[in-house]
């Protein structure tokens, strides 16, 4: 059954892009605001809009039952989550296909099994998916522990059973290291949690961060290819490319491989991600784990692809089956998508909610600008501080720098703060131009040179 | 009477967590720099501190209520 009707059950630049997917397939469209989002794009563009509640999340875009319920008023037939809000909540997607609803996204099981750390690290290991490697469980003494860490290999963290929290950790460089720390590890774990059990993980240093998007129809599944997100603040990525610089085509089929078949393994349904760390230096990949929904940085795969990712998850949903094979999905090109925040770089990034007082977008077939901002849009201060990314597209890794360096001298957004610094700096960083960075790159660079605010 | 406004707009909380007691009650005494409530802007969250001592006389906001930027929180007796 295709799609007639959707509910967009977000806001911001994703319920725009959302919108616009679904009216290129001809599917009516029903946007969702807060009473604090009446004046946002997507309702401007939505065929109807329904307020769902108060300013607070809590009580608007996160409350399930006021949604669906609002959903069914407005006669949908389908509900689009987003990302972030509920979009990788397993009872949101069960109770919209209790109200008769089809949930664009996977099942509410693939969810719920998906984020759960431990059940996911299992469905990749029988896979065949590499993943971080431990010790086979709980580790009884110093000399077990020192047995496991021979094949687990070196630097370990060793961890306390019981901990959380980063409590209970401690790393050891080497087996001289690790006897000396284990006693002690399990007397902290003991003392602070009643329980001394601990197990070994594999210490990955300065990794980088590869996702391989896939798509699956609940049969079949595919990969389109790697993004590299390593760069990133507080966990919060900035600055996202496809393909990734540091992976030679071997190491790409590989990863991108294993990502699509962990999707078919687990009969995945929409699109969703594969996260890995990737140790460069080793040449090692390993999964940690899987987002069941579209993703902020989906545009730089469409970029590199041709494939429109939001049209392919609701033609899904709808109940058709992919319509290409792992052949048809080629890679052309590069891809750069930063993200535009409403943010003070030179104030340790302290939110700047207001009113876009002017509004300027470099235009370019090469620059693709998503977005719910427009000129005397005030931007509310109670949700995430992401004002739209910027993507540019060229031929070469090069190019596609130079590209956005100078799509970022254009575009100008008078009123509040934002991270448009941020990304000059990062363009003209020769770090960043030879593609050499990790994880915990960032930081640190910003403490050795901190930016104004643009 | 000295008034504590709100530096930035958001979502303002009394308590520093949904299960901690608030920092302040009604009647109680205030300090120069005492911090009165969080304001959540855009997923951060900013202390209220107060930029005068005296008395706690009322909240002008309730818990979880969202204020503009510079709307009084509270009312402070000399």
């Amino acid at each position: 059954m295709a799609i007639r009707r959707l509910f967009v059950a977000n806001r911001g630049e994703i319920a725009v892009r959302v919108v616009r997917a679904a009216q290129a397939l001809g599917i009516e469209t029903v946007q969702a605001y807060s009473e604090a989002d009446a004046d946002m794009l997507a309702v401007r563009l939505a065929d109807k809009a329904v307020c769902v509640g108060p300013p607070q999340a809590a009580k608007s875009y996160l409350n399930g039952a006021a949604l669906i319920a609002a959903a069914k008023d407005a006669g949908c037939d389908a509900v689009h989550p987003g990302y972030g809000f509920l979009s990788e909540n397993a009872a949101f997607a069960n109770a919209v296909e209790e109200a008769g609803l089809i949930f664009v996204g996977p099942s509410g099981k693939t969810i719920a099994r998906m984020g759960d750390k431990a059940a996911a690290r299992e469905a990749a290991k029988e896979a065949g998916v590499p993943v971080v490697p431990g010790s086979d469980g709980l580790v009884a003494d110093e000399e077990a522990a020192v047995e496991a860490a021979r094949t687990v290999g070196y630097p370990v963290m060793v961890k306390a059973a019981a901990g959380g929290g980063g409590r209970g950790i401690r790393i050891a460089a080497d087996e001289d290291e690790l006897r000396r720390i284990a006693p002690q590890a399990r007397a902290e774990a003991q003392a602070a949690f009643g329980d001394g059990s601990l197990y070994l993980e594999r210490v990955v240093s300065q990794p980088r961060h590869i996702e391989v998007q896939i798509l699956g129809d609940g049969r079949d599944a595919i990969h389109c290819f790697e993004r590299e997100c390593s760069l990133q603040r507080r966990r919060q990525k900035v600055w996202e490319e496809a393909p990734a610089a540091c992976l030679d085509p071997a190491m790409r089929e590989k990863i991108c491989t294993s990502a699509a078949d962990l999707a078919r393994s687990v009969a995945y349904r929409g699109a969703g991600t594969v996260e890995f760390l990737f140790d460069e230096a080793a040449g090692e990949f390993f999964f940690i784990e899987m987002n069941t929904r579209i993703q902020v940085e989906h545009p730089v795969t469409e970029m590199v692809t041709g494939i429109d990712l939001v049209a392919e998850m609701l033609k899904i949903a709808g109940g058709e089956k992919l319509s290409f094979s792992q052949d048809d999905v080629t890679l052309s090109g590069h891809a750069i998508e930063v993200r535009i925040n409403a943010e003070d770089p030179a104030m340790q990034f302290m939110p700047s909610p207001g009113v876009v007082e002017k509004l300027v977008l470099p235009t370019s077939d090469a620059v693709r600008f998503d977005t719910m901002l427009y000129e005397g849009y005030a931007i509310p201060p109670f949700y995430d501080s992401l004002l739209g990314k910027l993507i540019v597209h060229a031929p070469t890794r090069d190019a596609a720098i130079d590209a956005m360096a100078a799509a970022l001298e254009t575009l100008t957004i008078v009123g509040p703060k934002t991270t448009i610094a941020l990304h000059k700096a990062l363009a003209r960083d020769d770090s960043v131009r030879a593609g050499a960075f990790h994880t915990q790159f960032l930081e640190p660079w910003l403490e050795a040179a901190p930016l104004a605010a643009e | 009477m000295a008034e504590i406004r709100s530096p930035i707009p958001g979502t303002f909380y009394r308590r520093p967590s949904p299960d901690a007691a608030p920092y302040k009650e009604v009647g109680d005494s205030v300090a120069v720099d005492d911090v009165i409530g969080l304001v959540e802007v855009m997923k951060s969250f900013i202390e209220v501190k107060a930029d005068a001592a005296g008395t706690l006389k009322a909240f002008k906001v309730e818990n979880e209520e969202p204020i503009m930027a510079g709307a009084v929180i509270a009312e402070l007796d000399d």
